[in-house]
């Protein structure tokens, strides 16, 4: 359904984003998880038609978004960040409006309004000025305005920042409701959001993509391994079977053999530096070794930020889903 | 077409559950209201005089509506717009990328030269109404008097060019930044000058003086004000509102580009 190649984009000097490729398939949600500043909302712009990319190619249901923008943006219903609603409009009246910005009219513009509105419960707020509304309804109409045209794509740039725990959880709940029908893109900021919501989660830093896999695979990642990357030259299928004698490793998968050289990606516990036995084990066994490089690191800084600037938050989430629960 | 149309009709909307109309509407009312007042008093002063010489020495010179009330109104309406006109455009762009509703724009199924006119035509509408606001009050001159209907038409014809190309320039200057007030100074401050230096050049003769007489807004509404359809006016005023919508268009177009 979405199709980004190579996207790079630069503000001046400044990299927001840098060489990026993803594909996202039908009925699929795919959560964007970053710091603030990351480069994610910038991605979002781009594949709404909002900014242009520097480089790279973005396909939205097949259209490029640089040669057919008028067909991405009808298929595309977006919530950014800030709801991008006008204070003086009544509820009803910015539903319209959004609707026929999209193409709605007539009866079925009427119907849709209605249809959405029930979806996000904002069917007891109809004649209400958006200027008086809380943060949380405000949120609602936004995505509300988004879900408007029946878009085959959703983009939701944090569309649960600023919410209530309780809100929180019936934001996700609807999202979660929208998969399958609509393929749906979006972004935050806490880790547990995209675990609980997102079939698949890629990880953007510094404008850069840092892992790309399950909500399940990365907190396993996380909480329990380690992974080195080992690049040996020597029998593939042998040095495989060495290593994954050493104590300490988990799991060994080759990811690129070739000229005689073997790749591995090592999982080991985590906590347990194995880097010398590893070494010792291949230079006994007399192959040469010629990388050997933590990368989980990289990875786990990175949740280290967003778990703890965000960690006031998620208990609060958490805690209130406990009650609610019970 | 239809895009244009549901722009503007937001456009409209928001002028109206906003005070700016209001406040538009009545200071231009008052104002005009004032000014209609105290040409007319002159004029029946004008007239009174006028009879005492018939009596005199026996011949009237008969006194043209149009050129001693009408005109004068007119002139008027082209300098209180000068004030008022950046009120309706300094909002148009600014406030939407203040509030980040320009993304909802800009991320739905329209051209950039859809949002631009529709945005024109939102704030072309309000003037209409202001324009039609003052044909109320010179309805009276034909109440009393016989002025020229086609002369009239001429002048009002004038004032739609010259409104737009105020509009036009005022929307340009709201593309420019998102604050409304940085907006509305640097339109007003602009045709300000643009009146300025068409009044101060009025009586000068050099090169440098015919040119200032010429890009002044306001030297070209006196054609229309006689009642006489100048195409040098005409041109000029066209052109200065296809420019500025023109730049409009390449600025809005750089917001997507320049970050």
């Amino acid at each position: 359904m979405i199709e980004v190649q190579g996207l790079t984009k630069r503000y001046g000097r400044t990299v927001a984003v840098q060489d990026v490729s993803f594909s996202v398939k039908k009925g699929e949600i795919l959560g964007f998880l970053g710091p603030n500043g990351a480069g994610k909302t910038t991605t979002m712009r781009v594949l709404t038609g909002f900014l242009p990319p520097t480089l790279g190619k973005v396909t939205v249901a097949g259209y490029d978004v640089m040669q057919e923008p008028l067909e991405v943006k009808r298929r595309i219903g977006y919530l950014p960040e800030t709801p991008p609603l006008y204070p003086d409009m009544r509820v009803m009246e910015m539903l319209a409006f959004a609707g026929r910005l999209k193409g709605v009219s007539g009866n079925q513009l009427k119907q849709r309004i209605a249809e959405v509105s029930e979806k996000t419960a904002l069917s007891d707020v109809p004649r209400k000025l958006i200027g008086h509304l809380s943060k949380g309804y405000r949120q609602r109409v936004g995505l509300a305005a988004a879900l408007i045209h029946n878009p085959e794509v959703l983009v939701l740039d944090e569309p649960t920042a600023g919410l209530d725990p309780k809100q929180i959880i019936e934001t996700r709940k609807l999202i979660t409701s929208l998969a399958g029908e609509h393929t749906i893109i979006l972004s935050t900021h806490i880790l547990p959001e995209a675990a609980n919501t997102c079939g698949r989660v890629m990880i953007i830093n510094a404008g850069k993509v840092v892992a790309e896999d399950t909500p399940e695979n990365l907190t396993a990642r996380l909480q329990g391994y380690e992974t080195m990357n080992l690049v040996v030259e020597g029998p593939e299928a042998e040095v495989r079977e060495r290593l994954s004698r050493v104590t300490g490793v988990s799991r060994v998968s080759p990811s690129q053999a070739g000229n005689g050289r073997v790749a591995f990606a090592v999982q080991t516990v985590k906590g347990q530096d194995v880097r010398k036995e590893l070494a010792r084990a291949v230079v006994e066994s007399g192959w040469g070794l010629l990388e050997l490089r933590p990368v989980g690191l990289s990875l786990e800084e990175i949740f280290l930020k967003l778990t703890t600037t965000e960690s006031a938050d998620d208990n609060a989430g958490e805690n209130s889903k406990e009650t609610a629960a019970s | 077409m239809k895009n244009i149309w549901i722009i503007a009709r937001k456009e409209l909307a928001a002028y109206f559950h906003s005070p700016i109309a209001y406040i538009v509407l009545a200071m231009f009312t008052v104002l005009f209201g004032f000014i209609f007042y105290s040409n007319l008093r002159d004029f029946m002063m004008e007239q009174f005089l006028a009879a005492q010489y018939a009596q005199m020495y026996g011949q009237l010179t008969p006194l043209n509506v149009n050129e001693s009330v009408i005109r004068s109104l007119v002139y008027a309406i082209a300098v209180i717009c000068l004030f008022l006109m950046p009120m309706i455009t300094m909002r148009l762009f600014a406030e939407e990328k203040k509030t980040g509703t320009i993304e909802l724009l800009m991320t739905s199924p329209l051209t950039d030269l859809e949002i631009i006119l529709g945005k024109f035509l939102g704030a072309f509408l309000l003037y209409a109404s202001l324009l039609v606001l003052s044909l109320l009050y010179i309805l009276i001159l034909f109440l009393y008097g016989n002025p020229d209907g086609k002369a009239l038409i001429a002048a009002y014809l004038g004032l739609v060019l010259l409104g737009s190309c105020y509009l036009s320039l005022g929307l340009m200057l709201s593309t420019l930044t998102r604050n409304q007030v940085i907006a509305g100074s640097l339109g007003f401050g602009l045709f300000f000058m643009l009146y300025l230096i068409g009044w101060a050049s009025s009586y000068s003769t050099g090169q440098l003086g015919q040119l200032a007489n010429y890009i002044s807004f306001t030297t070209h509404i006196d054609n229309f004000s006689k009642g006489v359809i100048d195409l040098r006016d005409t041109v000029y005023y066209l052109s200065v509102i296809g420019l500025s919508l023109f730049l409009t268009a390449r600025s809005v177009e750089s917001v997507r580009w320049r970050a």
